[in-house]
């Protein structure tokens, strides 16, 4: 059984199979909104491969951080702008 | 800020730069190879690129380094966790491969919506899928290969929109006849997929639903039809990554790398392979990285070995180009209220007002956002018939310690 990580999204209590991404955490936590656009539209991620920028979320109180590229590690805080 | 040296420089670590690492290695040069990903694999072989590394590995492979920018005409600069730092080499092999092309229709934004090949890289990276039902649409035998990918983690319902013809689907299988080993591979896919719907001639026009996707409107054979599902994933085939090097100075010529006999770029030293000079899929890829390692690594002789497998590879690529063209009708998919820049919220009809990429830049923001115009301008590329390969320096975004450190006396 590969180890769990246990993370917040949300302030949500999330556990996930270590080498999960942070995008992995957000789908397990139902959440599928990463961010408002500019004119306030819901947008999840689109790309998976770290190009399109849609997924970005705020983790450890650092903003605009692309979720499908950064692995969760334990206590992380993940925040959503949906 | 750090300086690092090396004879060889691999930018990208997908089946291209690990071939490229491997054939300059072995000539005796010392190389160092380096990806932005967690992990080396590329798209392709993501989460499993360690396995297709020589144990022990001749060459330095390092993953989460981002090339950000050209320093001069033999050194890049590079972040990564650990700061900044300027790559200096003597020759530069690029391989920076290429991402999918994704077209703007009705609710294309909404979330749930994504990447064919990025729910499989999503997938892969822990997403769950089992239970889900998924549409996946747009072109190419990626579509297949994912389906087979999302049915074996146990996606509860699949359906494939193929926007090419049936016929045009034939002609091509039928082509595979010379090509054994291929043929084998489809047919290996079709049983994989034994009850999938494949519908050729299908596209989706919209997707709707209150703030995540819940229903599609596609457009099939038989007329128009609504297909509830939880996730829509679009490829509508691949575009090649030509950033880096055009802000290197290598020629770009219709999206792709211009490269000659040897892979080697306008730019003397520097070489470019894969997808990024035109999409041929992994085995071209794989080719193509190891005649560019092994010229960047002074071996002429095995780099022509190279040539005759490369001219039958890309005899393919051309088959596969002809077969999964986009057709005409996908131009008339948005509205002129459907978003074409995601970033910046530009819709088709306020960047149509313009007569190029470049005006519609200035007077609408349109491809300045934080994608920098990768998801953009590929569609106003294909919709408009503009040219949307320039490239301005960060090749990605990038610190401000980065960017500072360039300069730094």
């Amino acid at each position: 059984m590969p180890e769990r990580i246990a993370l917040h999204v949300n302030g949500r209590h999330v556990e996930v199979d270590r080498g999960s991404t942070v995008l992995a955490a957000l789908a397990v936590a139902g959440v599928a909104i990463c961010r408002r656009s500019v004119q306030g539209e819901p947008r999840g991620a689109l790309c998976g491969i770290g190009v399109c920028f849609e997924c970005r979320v705020t983790i450890d109180g650092v903003a605009h951080r692309r979720s499908c590229q950064i692995l969760c590690r334990e206590a992380m805080e993940v925040r959503t702008d949906g | 800020m750090a300086e690092r040296r090396t004879e060889v420089l691999v930018i990208g670590a997908g089946p291209a730069g690990l071939a490229a690492a491997a054939a300059a290695a072995a000539c005796g040069r010392r190389v160092l190879l380096v990806d932005d990903n967690a992990d080396p694999g590329g798209q392709i072989w993501r989460g499993e690129g360690r396995a297709h590394l020589a144990v022990p590995a001749r060459f330095e492979v390092r993953c989460g380094v981002r090339v950000v920018d050209a320093c001069g005409a033999s050194a890049v600069l590079a972040e990564s966790a650990g700061g900044v730092e300027r790559l200096t080499f003597d020759r530069l092999v690029l391989a920076t491969g290429a991402r999918e092309r994704f077209l703007p229709f009705p609710g294309w934004t909404l979330p749930n919506v994504v990447g064919a090949g990025g729910l499989q890289a999503m997938v892969k990276g822990g997403v769950p899928i089992a239970g889900k039902r998924v549409v996946i649409a747009g072109s190419g035998p990626l579509l297949l290969a994912v389906a087979a990918y999302l049915r074996s983690r146990g996606a509860r319902s699949l359906l494939i929109a193929e926007q090419t013809g049936r016929l045009r689907l034939a002609r091509f299988v039928l082509g595979l006849a010379g090509a054994p080993q291929r043929l084998r591979q489809t047919l290996e896919l079709r049983r994989a997929l034994a009850g999938v719907p494949l519908l050729t001639d299908a596209w989706p026009l919209s997707a709707h639903g209150a703030g995540r996707l819940e229903e599609i409107r596609l457009r099939t054979r038989r007329g128009e039809r609504g297909e509830r599902c939880d996730l829509l994933a679009c490829g509508f085939g691949l575009v090649p990554n030509t950033e880096l090097a055009a802000l290197l100075g290598c020629r770009v010529e219709a999206g792709c790398v211009a490269v000659d006999e040897h892979q080697a770029t306008s730019v003397a030293g520097v070489y470019a392979a894969g997808e990024m000079t035109g999409i041929g899929g992994l085995d071209l890829s794989r080719i193509e990285g190891e005649i560019a390692g092994y010229a960047a690594g002074g071996d002429e002789r095995k780099a022509r070995a190279g040539l005759g497998p490369r001219r039958r590879a890309r005899r393919f690529a051309r088959a596969l180009e002809r077969a999964f063209a986009l057709r005409e009708e996908l131009r008339e998919l948005p509205d002129a209220r459907t978003l074409l820049c995601r970033c910046e919220d530009v819709s088709v009809g306020r960047a149509a007002r313009y007569p190029s990429w470049r005006a519609a830049k200035l007077h609408t923001r349109c491809g300045m956002g934080a994608c920098q115009g990768r998801i953009c301008g590929a569609a106003a590329a294909f919709l408009f018939g503009w040219r949307c390969e320039h490239a301005r320096p960060p090749a990605s975004p990038a610190r401000i310690a980065t960017l500072a450190a360039q300069h730094e006396v």
